[in-house]
């Protein structure tokens, strides 16, 4: 292998670093591919929920609304949307805080907080999905 | 020593110093929507979690979610939804290398918001209907 540096001497990177090639920021494409894959799932998923949402919104009792969570179909939709959802907004919203907020240590908390807020939208999400419908076997 | 010198640095003009056009105000909205959407999903969560409480925290979420209030956040929520994922499309219909040019650019942005407030429309009147 060629090296065509200049001047190798000159350089303090370790050869790890400069194969690597992630430059100060320590990280590549992940968020935007990311951002991307999600919003590609996000459609159908989305879409599945709007319908989901109306037929629970036409049966508004307690039984009918078990009923419909815990059929299998709707339920891994919905886990599905959930996973999709909440990293698609997590990443969205860590663009729109890089954007705005420029002192640092206040934008690391935004990021932070960001995240802990996708976290637990997601657990408190998928855990009530699960609890409702698992082990209901309609007959 | 001598002082350095700071020198303020150059900004870029902001948001009100151009005039609004299509593709502008449908990138704002598409970025609004998404924050707003952002927040939205905790009503989601909540209801969820009031579902998988029992029936007496349930009924309470469900009542406020019939409500004139209720509704009209649902109706909202609604077209934030679709305006955000017409718009998310459009952005990947960008990333695809298409629609670049003025008179396609201008007309996707056009549609974002005629095809969001129409997919509202017929969401709750198929619901309605339907359900």
């Amino acid at each position: 292998m060629a090296d065509n540096r200049a001047d190798t001497r000159v350089s303090m990177r370790t050869p790890l670093a400069r194969v690597k090639g992630l430059g100060a920021s320590g990280h590549g494409v992940e968020h935007w591919w990311l951002h991307r894959m999600t919003a590609v799932s996000n459609v159908p998923l989305i879409i599945a929920f709007v319908i989901i949402v109306a037929a629970l919104a036409a049966s508004p009792s307690y039984q009918e609304a078990i009923g419909i969570i815990s059929h299998p179909l709707v339920a891994i939709i919905l886990i599905l949307a959930v996973i999709s959802v909440t990293n698609h907004m997590r990443l969205g919203m860590q663009i729109v805080i890089e954007d705005y907020v420029h002192d640092k240590g206040l934008k690391i908390m935004a990021v932070i907080a960001n995240n802990f807020y996708a976290v637990i939208i997601a657990v408190a999400c998928l855990y009530a999905i699960l609890k409702v419908s698992l082990g209901r076997i309609l007959v | 020593m001598a002082e350095a010198k700071v020198a303020p640095r150059p900004l870029s003009p902001h948001l009100q110093i151009y005039r609004w056009s299509w593709t502008m105000a449908m990138s704002v909205v598409h970025r609004i929507t998404g924050v707003a959407l952002y927040g939205g999903i905790a009503l989601f969560a909540i209801w969820l979690v009031a579902l998988a409480s029992g029936p007496s925290a349930f009924d309470a979420v469900q009542w406020f979610f019939g409500s004139p209030v209720g509704y009209l956040i649902l109706f909202g929520y609604t077209w934030i939804l679709m305006h955000h994922m017409l718009g998310g499309v459009r952005h990947l219909v960008w990333d695809f290398g298409h629609g670049m040019e003025a008179a396609q650019r201008i007309n996707m942005a056009r549609f974002t918001l005629v095809g969001s407030v129409a997919l509202t429309l017929a969401i709750w009147v198929v619901a309605f209907i339907a359900f």
